[in-house]
């Protein structure tokens, strides 16, 4: 249901159109070595479907930044292909880029909003860029800040912000546009636990709308809490690709309700839930 | 249309926000563009004078009293058909004196004389100074003997009004070499500083321009803002700086052109001051644009 309405949402993409049943992440033999001689990722493979939600995590400096980095091409791998749904995005022309980063929602340990402008056009921003017109633009954006449960401080400027309603500004950002894949590196690693709960609870509410969610995180007790597909990297390779704690595709909702109900945001999360499905509804 | 107006609409967001290093970049601009448009009427001013200076050095040959006037034209002739004498003029008597008169300033001396002690003589203009000694020899031959052989029964000797013709010849010239690597100098020196204010500024925002390209802005998408920036910002330098000068030349320059040489020399050596706007104008936007477009190549780079 949810992704029949995204895919109206979202504009026919090269992208999209490649092979439906193609992954929306896959790499190849992906290694990575930095001037100097440094390898952050050694002979990396992995594969990751539509619709997944997937944790990447390992220890400082074992590469899952430098993997963050070439899926939205700001690196160029060593050796090895990357394809974002089918598509190698190595041999992508340099002109095609900013095509890619619209498709993928990226979100930061350090938010990277524009500080000079309003929480309403910094979301605006990413449609703007897009050429969205102004009347999507006026319906999207608040719905969207609905969504992440900042609707009453549209006007405010970053610095005027907590950190998580920072963070939530940025998640807004990379998602108004409704991309097909979400990537979000470290997304509460300067947050407090229960601020962290709740930028987690808004990443898996958008993954049930249908995007593909990669989250790197050094959480451990989180991503066991979790019960999702967990790719661990370890000096630059792949040490562990399993599901914690028997992940199924029922456990969907049941993972929802843990959420909310163990973190003890319970109120609120059924709250933001209503209103993602209205704004979905739209 | 719409995304013109937003780009347009972008880059005034900017100029608003960082309203210190837009005042700097525009101050910056202000000030190189008032030097420039003070130098240039300047330079130009300086160039005429001292090419008029060097246009009035001459060489007169005198000629005898006795000579007659078939002598003198034959004389003239042949001195005309030398070569690098672009003007060969008779100077009578009468109006050697007349010119001494007008030259001195104790007029009696000349009342006192009863006789007219001046010799009549052929004022030699060449086309450019420096053949002033080569034209002298030429007209006034040697013999072996290292005595004088004119070329003309009529010419006596050579003289010149002004004595110090070499010297006014090698300073002038000078004058030239040092106006113009000045102003070469101060060209460049406004370009790299205009320039740098405009990279100082788009660089405290490079985090901006970051976080852009991230969410998939095209470059151009990026850069059409700070572009429309940097005509903005050479457009106010660019007015003020001209401001400021027609200001300084109503007030300053105009009313010296009645008693100062100088200063009235500007008018006709001088470019016209609407078509000096206009190149300061054209330079200070085309600077400035250069500047942010050439800066932000660094920071598109994917």
């Amino acid at each position: 249901m949810a992704r029949l309405r995204r895919n109206k949402n979202a504009s026919p993409e090269p992208v999209r159109s490649r092979g439906r049943r193609a992954p929306i992440i896959e790499l190849n033999d992906v290694t990575k070595v930095y001037p100097g001689g440094h390898m952050a990722l050694d002979r990396v493979s992995l594969s990751i479907g539509r619709g997944e939600f997937v944790f990447l995590v390992g220890p400082t400096g074992c590469g899952k930044s430098t993997l963050i980095k070439t899926l939205i091409r700001e690196l160029d791998p060593t050796e090895g292909s990357v394809r974002i749904a089918g598509r190698d995005i190595g041999t992508m022309p340099e002109k095609k880029i900013p095509q890619l980063r619209r498709n993928i929602g990226t979100v930061f340990q350090d938010f990277k909003l524009l500080p000079n402008r309003t929480v309403y056009d910094n979301v605006a921003y990413a449609l703007q860029v897009i050429g969205a017109s102004r009347h999507e633009i006026r319906e999207q954006v608040p719905a969207t800040l609905r969504l992440v449960g900042l609707s009453t401080k549209l006007h405010n400027f970053p610095d005027q912000l907590s950190g998580g309603e920072q963070q939530r500004v940025a998640v807004a950002r990379a998602f108004v546009n409704h991309p097909p894949l979400m990537l979000a590196d470290e997304p509460s690693g300067n947050l407090d636990p229960v601020t962290s709960i709740g930028i987690m609870q808004l990443l898996y509410r958008i993954n049930k709308t249908g995007t593909t969610v990669v989250v790197v995180t050094h959480d451990r007790e989180m991503v066991d809490n979790m019960r999702r597909r967990v790719v661990e990297l370890y000096e630059g390779r792949v040490v562990r690709d399993e599901v914690s704690g028997g992940y199924t595709e029922e456990s969907t909702t049941e993972f929802g309700m843990r959420m909310r109900a163990e973190m003890g945001v319970g109120a609120d999360g059924e709250r933001k839930t209503n209103g993602h499905g209205h704004s979905l509804a739209r | 249309m719409s995304r013109i107006l937003f780009f347009f609409s972008e880059a005034f967001r900017a100029l608003r926000r960082n309203g210190a290093p837009t005042l700097a970049a525009v101050v910056t601009t202000v000030v190189t563009l008032v030097l420039l448009g003070v130098l240039i009427p300047i330079f130009q001013t300086a160039q005429a004078k001292s090419d008029e200076v060097r246009g009035e050095l001459n060489v007169h040959f005198a000629l005898y009293d006795d000579a007659t006037n078939a002598e003198i034209a034959a004389a003239k002739g042949k001195i005309e058909g030398l070569s690098d004498v672009s003007a060969v003029t008779f100077v009578s008597k009468q109006e050697a004196l007349q010119t001494l008169k007008g030259e001195l300033k104790d007029k009696t001396i000349v009342e006192e004389l009863h006789t007219n002690p001046l010799p009549a003589s052929l004022e030699v203009k060449p086309t450019d100074p420096k053949y002033l000694t080569q034209i002298e020899k030429e007209v006034m031959g040697t013999t072996d003997g290292g005595k004088a052989d004119p070329i003309s029964p009529a010419i006596s000797n050579p003289f010149s009004r002004q004595q110090s013709t070499d010297k006014i010849e090698k300073v002038t010239s000078a004058l030239k070499i040092v106006l113009t690597v000045l102003m070469a100098l101060l060209v460049v020196a406004s370009v790299m500083l205009v320039g740098n204010t405009i990279r100082l500024s788009i660089f405290t925002r490079r985090r901006e321009v970051e976080v852009m390209r991230l969410v998939g802005a095209t470059r151009w998408f990026i850069r059409w803002p700070f572009l429309i920036e940097g005509v903005v910002v050479g457009f106010l330098g660019g007015a003020v700086a001209i401001i400021i000068l027609w200001i300084g030349k109503t007030t300053i320059v105009d009313p010296l052109s009645d008693t100062n040489s100088f200063a009235a020399a500007q008018h006709d050596a001088t470019l016209a001051f609407p078509v000096l706007a206009a190149v300061l104008f054209g330079a200070a936007i085309l600077v400035s644009t250069l500047g942010s477009g050439v800066t932000l190549r660094r920071f598109l780079r994917v």
